[in-house]
């Protein structure tokens, strides 16, 4: 049979191991590069915002953290998805190694978030939609961790989670449009596919930010990814084959 | 360009400096520490790994 070139051959982890180590320090690379370029805008260049001085700085990193914290999840369910509907093996150690990235970028939204609401709103915190259900989904985080870590069979582990993550992928639109639905604490959205409310400086300080955040968890998830692989097929060929060669 | 006039006006951040570099410090410890947990995790994995490994091979050569 001729061996031509199969997409799917990637899902298989004995291919996918060398590539994602290959791809790794090229994403660090990148993202050092977006994440340099974007403090050098956000934090030296972007003038004063007219309401809010100089702590406005604080969404350079606030808003890149909620982004990845909503677009993590959903690329955790994606995969779930794949693995409920295909049973593939690559599916929930892709989801594994993207959760506790996940739960920190979450984690990262709510404490910018609270050194940001306290001068600016006079609170720490509010149970306001937007708060809360951004609260929810750092518990889902750490409920999908805490449930896979429970189960002690690695297939099994990613059933149960990704039922979990399938259950739990609604609470997503609902941060997303929680300050169109209720009336919250929270300000809009500051960037719009049409229209933004902020200054050019600023909305690419913001934007190379998100990029850099962006690439530092898929080198951190790729990095995760393949130490989840040689842990769960230890007993195949191709990893015997990796360890026996001294692999670092 | 640059916006700020000297070193000691960028570290006030106008008065939100304990805001800002709050979150930007916690952020950034975040950023260093996760990646070397991720490594840590994966040597003593390896380790552990090719120990097992050795010892099969000496078992069945046994």
């Amino acid at each position: 049979m001729k061996d031509r070139f199969n997409l799917y051959r990637f899902a298989s982890p004995a291919t996918f191991y060398p590539l994602a180590g290959a791809m790794i320090p090229y994403f660090v690379a990148v993202s050092i590069v977006f994440g340099l370029a974007g403090l050098w805008l956000g934090m030296l260049v972007a003038p004063t915002d007219f309401q809010q001085g100089e702590g406005y700085r604080i969404i350079f990193i606030h808003v890149p953290a909620s982004w990845m914290s909503m677009f993590i999840y959903l690329v955790m369910a994606g995969w779930a998805a794949i693995g409920l509907a295909f049973n593939t093996r690559l599916s929930g150690m892709m989801a594994q190694a993207l959760a506790p990235t996940g739960a920190l970028m979450a984690f990262l939204s709510l404490w910018t978030g609270a050194l940001w609401g306290k001068p600016m709103w006079g609170a720490w915190w509010v149970w306001d939609a937007r708060l809360t259900s951004e609260l929810i989904l750092l518990f889902l985080y750490i409920g999908y961790m805490a449930l896979t870590a429970a189960i002690d069979d690695a297939r099994r582990a990613d059933k149960a989670g990704g039922l979990l993550l399938l259950v739990g992928v609604v609470n997503v639109p609902i941060i997303y449009f929680s300050v169109k639905w209720w009336n919250t604490l929270h300000q809009g959205s500051s960037v719009n596919l049409t229209k933004s409310s902020m200054a050019e400086t600023m909305l690419w300080g913001m934007l190379l930010m998100a990029m850099c955040f962006w690439m530092y968890s898929i080198a951190v998830a790729l990095m995760r990814v393949r130490t989840i692989m040689l842990e769960r097929e230890r007993h195949t060929d191709w990893v015997k084959a990796l360890l026996a060669g001294g692999e670092k | 360009m640059i916006h700020w006039n000297s070193l000691a006006d960028f570290l006030a951040m106008g008065g939100y400096g304990f805001y800002v570099w709050g979150s930007f410090g916690v952020t950034a410890l975040i950023m260093v520490v996760e990646p070397i947990l991720v490594i840590r995790h994966r040597k003593t994995t390896l380790a552990r790994l090719q120990r097992q490994i050795r010892a099969e091979t000496r078992n069945t050569a046994e």
